[in-house]
């Protein structure tokens, strides 16, 4: 174990956590540093730290969600802190309150760290301007998920080692999918190729500005990839007629027993949950042994802790 | 920068705290030393090595991490900026005596959060506090049950410990 006492040490100056895009590979990897030393804390006997404690954390969602929001909820209280749960159904947003008025109250109570998710791209930043309180996108429109896009490359890098080389696809809706975003800047940031595979009339306009790579045949790719992430079908965003039927889109771009004959045999395959099973991924892949999905639920609660953590310890330093 | 410490003078501190760790231990109780990141680890590490010798068996170490169980987090800490890192305790500290070692004892600040940090993690029979720098300064009511040495470096002055496996020397200074 090397230790250098005189090394410049980095230092977490982000008070809010918007998106992956503006964050350099450091930062992204002092993350997932970070987040190793939250994992034992719910392994242990007390699934408790106080590093949180007499801090107020809200969720508030504007759209649904029961992973994202639950993983957040423990994630706080397992650093001590307080949480509200907010959620648009249960407010006065329903009775025509603005965004800005809504977090501006919840902000005269106290509260010290907002992880917002809105359906319009660009939500948290609006937050963040206007409060001062730490915010933290938990999704905003097609834009980002930023804790997805880091507990997917913390499970990738826990069992390959690193993403330096790696080829990665991300398979299905990329364009109305904030996951496959925070993805590729985290993974290509990180060193890894990122291939984005799906039907034409599910690729973003402008994905050959991106800095991956385009494929519509999941056939050409599957054996050449080391990490493969299905997308769910969001059947609540589509509009038109994307693919012609669900028997279809599973026939050229689901995930299926056959197919995963042909990848290669440590191939990880990874789904944001949740799953449309036998649309995107057949059941038994969903289950089978080269599937990381629950891990990545139980890494994403490290993740969020060390995200609360970082964004209050830049708060605490005045950033 | 003056040098308080050399290499066969912490070996021999070493040697006296085994010693007398052994002598007030009962010899049926299970014990294991846990160090506090990161000189403390290496000094737990070694502890236990001489503990090992000397008892005929086997005395586990692990490594403490207590970032998350300091009081500072929430005030400014200037440039530094304490990173969390692992817990590494590969055992059961139930019902075990935990020699808690830390490389210098001067506040008692790290002292403090690396109890409630193992308090968290079960119950120990009894947690005694073994440092190869004991340092005036106290501001917390904490002692060390075993102390090396005993230094009265005036405030303001940095007592740094040196040891091979992190620092490829061996040796404690006053700066």
């Amino acid at each position: 174990m090397a230790l250098k006492r005189k090394s410049k040490q980095f230092k977490w100056h982000h008070k809010h956590l918007l998106g992956l895009r503006e964050l350099s590979t450091e930062e992204i990897t002092y993350i997932l540093d970070t987040a190793k030393g939250f994992e034992q804390i719910s392994t242990r006997s007390v699934k408790k730290a106080p590093p949180l404690r007499g801090k107020v954390v809200v969720n508030l969602f504007f759209e649904d969600s029961t992973r994202t929001r639950n993983s957040f909820a423990l994630a706080a209280s397992r650093l001590s802190a307080d949480i509200i749960e907010f959620t648009k159904k249960a407010s006065s947003v329903s009775k025509g309150e603005t965004l800005l008025d809504t977090a501006r109250n919840l902000e005269a109570m106290g509260i010290d760290i907002v992880v917002i998710r809105h359906s319009a791209g660009g939500a948290p930043k609006l937050l963040s301007r206007n409060i001062n309180a730490c915010v933290v996108n938990a999704g905003d429109g097609f834009c980002e998920h930023p804790t997805q896009g880091l507990l997917d490359v913390y499970t990738i890098r826990k069992i390959k080692g690193t993403l330096e080389g790696l080829k990665i696809a991300i398979v299905g809706d990329i364009a109305h999918s904030r996951v496959a975003r925070s993805d590729m800047w985290a993974m290509t940031k990180l060193g890894a190729e990122v291939i984005f595979v799906g039907p034409p009339t599910l690729m973003p306009s402008r994905a050959d500005e991106l800095p991956v790579k385009i494929s519509y045949s999941l056939d050409e790719v599957i054996e050449k990839v080391d990490v493969i992430n299905m997308l769910r079908i969001q059947f609540e965003r589509l509009g038109g007629n994307p693919f012609p039927s669900i028997r279809e889109y599973s026939h050229y771009f689901g995930l299926t027993v056959e197919r995963m004959k042909r990848a290669k045999p440590d191939i990880l395959v990874m789904h944001p949950g949740p799953i449309n099973r036998g649309l995107e991924m057949e059941s038994e892949v969903a289950d089978g042994r080269n599937s990381v999905i629950l891990e990545q639920v139980t890494n994403g609660l490290a993740v969020r802790m060390a995200v609360l953590f970082l964004v209050n310890q830049a708060a605490a330093q005045g950033d | 920068m003056k040098v308080i410490l050399d290499s066969e003078q912490i070996q021999q501190i070493l040697k006296d705290l085994t010693a007398r760790i052994l002598a007030e231990t009962p010899r049926e109780l299970d014990i294991a030393t846990i160090g506090i990141r990161s000189r403390g680890e290496i000094l737990a590490q070694r502890l236990s090595g001489r503990l090992s010798q000397q008892l005929g068996k086997n005395v586990p170490y692990g490594t403490l991490d207590i970032t998350l169980y300091r009081d500072d987090l929430n005030s400014p800490q200037g440039n530094t900026q304490p990173q969390v890192r692992t817990t590494e305790i590969g055992f059961d500290i139930d019902d075990k005596i935990i020699i808690l070692v830390d490389d210098v004892l001067y506040t008692g600040r790290s002292a403090r959060a690396a109890m409630d940090a193992l308090i968290d993690l079960g119950r120990p029979r009894a947690i005694k506090l073994a440092v190869l720098v004991d340092r005036v300064g106290r501001e917390f009511p904490i002692q060390a049950d075993y102390a090396g040495y005993k230094s009265d470096a005036e405030p303001g002055k940095l007592v740094q410990v040196f040891l091979t496996e992190s620092d490829g020397k061996e040796e404690v200074v006053i700066e």
